[in-house]
């Protein structure tokens, strides 16, 4: 095994010193599970980067790069790490973008992705213990940690005068992660969270977490969970009793869904979703508009990115290699430098090759903070007569 | 004052929700335990025979839309019962020929008949996606509230809503109507009476001329009309997902055992038991006790004796009690 290992090293370092060659990216995400919707566009919108690149002929001396899929199925740990397993040590993918959802990524970073030496860019893992996870440097994430999203729902709260919540989350990790970070900013800017309390998913009977929100009471009801699951029942639940009328709905709750099945109701109630707005996310559009499909689908111009930061952190580091590039990517997706925006990844080669400074904007304003997690920004929306309505950007 | 907005608030939040979901498991533990007495198994696939019949529901009642009929303040599914319970029972009756006949004349195990409706419980659950999907369907029409909660504080002039979904009303009303069909069913009709005899003692019952094979086919179409009307109650109230009525069946055999495996009367009873427990044990006190109980008698807390995470827990915590004290359940079941 060592020395399949070293003999897989070597080879890797070979390449990486050779001009033209094929460099290959792994595509870890849950292609089946419950993300498996999602994940389409997701995987679309990374290989529109790695085509981009690929048709340039400017990646590291006119290499080509290809895209290999590995299936997270984003429950099942197993699965996902022998999943990454077989890319790296089979397929040999010089990185990976992945995982989607934070568990498996998580058990992916740890048990394969460090022990190889692997960069691992995420579009879509958003639990804020990934922020504190020991990643000797290769984890990154194009999505920000859910303690920013905690901050930005205090913030619409507070604005809206809101000074008592309830909380109900769904008994998941980004259940879970999410509810502490809502009740952590939001008591620090001085509101009253009167329970905290999980809901399980795939039940049909809400009536006895309802009854302990309803007692607890509160002006608004935070729903931190999924809108074709248990954030659904506990919403009908809610307004069938009475116990609540206005509802706040962060990201997993943004659903054209959720206004079919509740309908007027919902009206005046509020919420966030991950989202920019610029130049960046426009030409984002335009681009899968031209390869004919929807742009603005949940965590697509996030793969896009990934893919991007991880070939032009390869071509400023000199090779193909998760080495050369975990080093390189802090500093091309942020400021000072060229502004890069989707469409322009030729351009930016030939600028890193030229040794140029780059500010890789993308299609998400990438700015990667801390450990390397998108800064993130959302958008606020309110629901008036049935349909989502953005108010702001923040 | 204080005093009518505390029982409002327990009514509204504990008994209504409580009532209309015990009814549902109540008839789900009729089915459950018919079978179980008459033709002792568990019947693992109850909870997709209810899936089937209300997908079967669904289609009959889209079906009824498009052609406009409907039944009025009431959900046109009520209209749309026979016919689903018809297809139901057929499918039923053909998993039995096909299938359970096979080893009822082998004379299996009870383990075996187990495993086998196990096999049958896939098979219902995959047809049932594969025809209708897995998304949630809500096919509830018709008027949506008796009284809503906000109609309720402007004409008592309460702080305190109730709310009384129709769905609620309409399956608590059902499930007494076709309880006591059933009791009266099973105590004055012959049928009724050869299915009793069969149940308590095979052997006697052939012995006396019973036809073992009718009997097995009117318990089938009892019990898949049973699982039809529950299930279009329980998606009626609360929306249709075929991975819930999977779910459906451990507190539907909560209720069952707890009640007394193969008596009527318990699954009745544990189905209200299992519904109440799980509401109550878990209710967080604190608005009641604060109508009734002066300021400085306030607790800090919620007043929750146990998070509404445990909830499932509470009904088996219940199952375990009354296996260990009383293995036949409260009514003098079969022990298990």
């Amino acid at each position: 095994m060592k020395k399949l290992l070293l003999a897989t090293a070597s080879t890797a370092l070979f390449a990486g010193a050779a001009s033209a060659e094929e460099v290959k990216i792994g595509l870890l995400l849950g292609y089946t599970g419950p993300l498996e919707s999602t994940v389409v566009n997701m995987s679309k919108g990374a290989e529109l980067a790695i085509k981009e690149v690929s048709d340039s002929g400017k990646l590291l001396g006119g290499s080509t790069v290809t895209a290999v899929k590995g299936d997270t199925t984003c429950i099942d740990a197993t699965a996902a790490t022998a999943a990454a397993e077989r890319l790296i040590t089979a397929d040999k993918v010089a990185a990976i973008v992945g995982g989607d959802c934070s568990g498996v990524t998580t058990a992916v970073l740890q048990n394969v992705a460090k022990p190889n030496g692997i960069v691992m860019v995420s579009p879509s893992a958003t639990s804020p213990a990934l922020s504190t996870v020991e990643d000797d440097g290769l984890f990154f994430r194009t999505a920000p940690s859910d303690a920013r999203q905690g901050a930005v729902v205090a913030e619409v709260l507070k604005d809206k005068g809101v000074k008592s919540i309830a909380l109900s989350y769904s008994n998941s990790d980004y259940g879970k992660g999410l509810a502490e970070a809502i009740e952590k900013e939001f008591k620090a800017a001085g509101g009253e969270v009167t329970i905290s309390a999980p809901h399980d998913d795939g039940k049909a009977d809400y009536s006895a977490e309802v009854a302990s929100l309803a007692s607890a009471g509160g002006e608004v009801l935070v729903v931190a969970g999924y809108v074709d699951q248990g954030g659904k029942g506990i919403i009908q639940a809610s307004l069938d009793s009475g116990a609540f009328e206005v509802f706040y709905l962060p990201d997993g709750m943004y659903g054209e869904s959720l206004i079919e099945a509740i309908g007027p109701a919902l009206n005046g109630s509020y919420g966030d979703v991950p989202g920019v707005e610029g130049e960046g996310i426009e030409a984002f559009k335009k681009l899968a508009a031209a390869d004919g499909w929807e742009g603005t689908s949940a965590f697509a111009p996030e793969s896009y990115d990934a893919a991007a930061l991880i070939l032009l952190a390869m071509q400023a580091g000199g090779a193909a290699t998760s080495a050369a590039a975990k080093d390189k990517i802090m500093d091309l997706a942020n400021a000072p430098g060229e502004k890069i925006y989707p469409g322009e990844l030729a351009k930016a080669l030939e600028l890193v090759a030229a040794g140029t400074d780059i500010d890789y904007v993308g299609a998400t304003n990438v700015e990667l903070i801390g450990p390397g997690e998108s800064a993130g920004s959302y958008r606020e929306y309110t629901i008036t007569d049935g349909k989502f309505e953005t108010v702001k950007f923040r | 004052m204080d005093f009518a907005n505390a029982i409002v608030a327990l009514l509204n939040f504990v008994f209504v929700p409580a009532t209309a979901y015990g009814a549902q498991l109540a008839l789900g533990a009729l089915g459950v335990t018919l079978i179980y007495s008459i033709l002792r198994f568990s019947n693992f696939a109850h909870g997709d025979t209810m899936a089937f019949g209300t997908m079967v529901a669904i289609l009959f009642t889209w079906g009824f839309q498009s052609l406009g009929i409907s039944a009025g303040p009431l959900p046109t599914a009520l209209l749309a019962l026979p016919f689903a319970i018809a297809v139901t029972a057929g499918f039923v009756l053909g998993t039995d020929r096909v299938v359970y006949r096979f080893y009822r004349r082998q004379r299996a195990a009870p383990a075996i008949y187990i495993i086998v409706s196990l096999g049958v419980m896939f098979i219902m659950n995959g047809l049932v996606r594969l025809i209708i999907g897995v998304k949630d369907i809500d096919f509830a029409d018709g008027g949506r509230f008796l009284i809503s909660a906000g109609e309720f504080k402007e004409r008592t002039g309460l702080a305190e809503g109730l709310a009384i979904k129709s769905t609620a009303a309409v399956t608590v009303v059902c499930a007494f109507i076709v309880m006591a069909w059933l009791f009266w069913f099973l105590q004055n009709t012959r049928t009724g009476k050869s299915m009793r005899a069969f149940s308590d003692n095979e052997d006697l019952a052939l012995l006396s001329g019973i036809n073992p094979d009718r009997v097995v086919r009117v318990t089938w179409v009892i019990a898949a009309g049973l699982a039809t009307i529950a299930g279009v109650l329980y998606g009626l109230d609360k929306g249709f997902k075929p991975f819930v009525y999977f779910q459906l069946l451990l507190p539907i055999f909560a209720s069952a055992v707890v009640g007394g495996l193969g008596s009527p009367k318990g699954a009745v009873a544990g189905g209200f038991i299992i519904a109440y427990s799980e509401v109550l044990v878990t209710y967080a006190w604190k608005k009641v006790l604060g109508y009734l109980l002066p300021d400085s008698m306030m607790p800090d807390g919620l007043a929750q004796l146990l998070g509404t995470d445990y909830k499932f827990a509470v009904s088996f915590a219940i199952l375990i009690i009354v296996l260990l004290f009383r293995p036949t359940g409260l009514f003098k079941g079969k022990s298990v």
